[in-house]
């Protein structure tokens, strides 16, 4: 649910990164607050456990530039992939502008990956969303992996509708800037028509 | 039915604004925030600029999320008031008409019982203000007609990716 507060001219929107643990999702976030300019972003929050691996969520907002005169703000956040945090999972989706479906590319998280897809489509449900109305894109992480399963078959299993897809490899940052934008422009698209 | 869009304009934040001044003074708070359910900073008020209002917003909407699910596991609908006690600070969070959240920091220069008496008050006043607001989302004026984003262009988005 976008936000738009004409008193100060800004429009903020939220983003979420889904996806089974472990797929790369926080490290996303981390490749994007290390690399952006520390005027366009805040404090990225990592709410985790003691190993690291995300207890609640991750946040990291983040300014694109103007619009119309409009300051464009986007509030990332990351949920907890492991399968027993999914009262977590449906809070974070409150709310949610746009989403980035992260897929693990490692042929054994194949199962993982369509799990976590259809809990997506199920928690997105019971907040009155449609997966196939909302705007998402899917990342093909870790591709560079030499186990990464074959990519016309993760097309296959993942995105039978075709939306935006990338792959990436996102501790070295290939494909997780231009994941960010596809989601992004889907989502000031999706503004665009409700304001019509 | 998920949440509509929310659009405030600058009528809207100043009465926002209004109330949260006022709170400050009455609960003698250092600071007033009022926070969207979602995380979005809505209003700020008292001594406490420069701090990061955007993490305390999305925190702060996190916890509300988080004790409202406990809340449904023992049967409740919401917990709609919180307060967590520090050694200099604390904070005292409340949950208004199910959508905003109102907090208030206060130190020893006040006490739990002024704020949670003046909080009411402020409360209702704000909940009068955010059912305006809704009632014109509700009739089209907020839902973003003649907003500037029906007119955005792809090429106005592609730009902010250019720079």
């Amino acid at each position: 649910m976008s936000f738009i507060n004409y008193s100060s001219r800004e429009i903020n929107c939220k983003i979420v990164y889904y996806g089974p643990g472990l797929c790369g999702k926080t490290t996303n976030l981390q490749y994007i607050y290390n690399k952006t300019n520390p005027d366009l972003k805040g404090k990225m929050i990592s709410l985790a456990t003691e190993t690291e691996r995300t207890l609640f969520f991750d946040f990291l907002p983040l300014a694109l530039g103007q619009i119309r005169g409009f300051k464009t703000r986007f509030h990332l956040y990351t949920v907890p992939g492991q399968v027993f945090y999914d009262a977590s999972r449906k809070l974070i989706l409150k709310g949610v502008d746009g989403v980035v479906f992260v897929a693990d590319s490692q042929v054994e998280r194949m199962e993982a990956n369509i799990e976590s897809l259809e809990n997506l489509r199920q928690n997105l449900g019971e907040q009155g969303y449609d997966l196939d109305k909302i705007s998402c894109v899917v990342q093909y992480n870790k591709r560079d992996l030499p186990n990464a399963a074959d990519l016309d078959e993760m097309k296959r299993l993942l995105n039978p509708k075709a939306i935006p897809d990338f792959e990436a490899c996102a501790t070295h940052g290939k494909g997780v800037f231009e994941t960010l934008k596809a989601v992004a422009r889907g989502v000031l698209r999706d503004l665009k028509q409700m304001s019509r | 039915m998920h949440d509509t869009q929310l659009v405030m304009y600058d009528e809207d934040f100043r009465k926002i604004l209004a109330v949260t001044q006022r709170l400050v003074k009455d609960a003698n708070a250092k600071g007033v925030f009022v926070v969207d359910r979602n995380g979005q900073l809505i209003g700020e008020a008292g001594e406490m600029r420069g701090i990061d209002t955007t993490s305390l917003a999305s925190l702060t909407a996190g916890c509300i999320a988080a004790t409202g699910g406990l809340a449904k596991i023992v049967g409740e609908d919401e917990f709609p008031v919180h307060f967590h006690q520090g050694q200099r600070d604390n904070l005292h969070i409340t949950l208004i008409a199910g959508r905003i959240i109102l907090v208030v920091v206060f130190d020893e220069r006040s006490s739990l019982g002024l704020v949670r008496l003046r909080v009411k008050k402020a409360g209702a006043q704000l909940a009068r203000v955010f059912e305006e607001i809704q009632k014109k989302s509700d009739q089209g004026q907020g839902r973003g007609a003649g907003t500037p984003f029906a007119e955005i262009t792809d090429e106005d988005i592609d730009n902010l990716f250019s720079v």
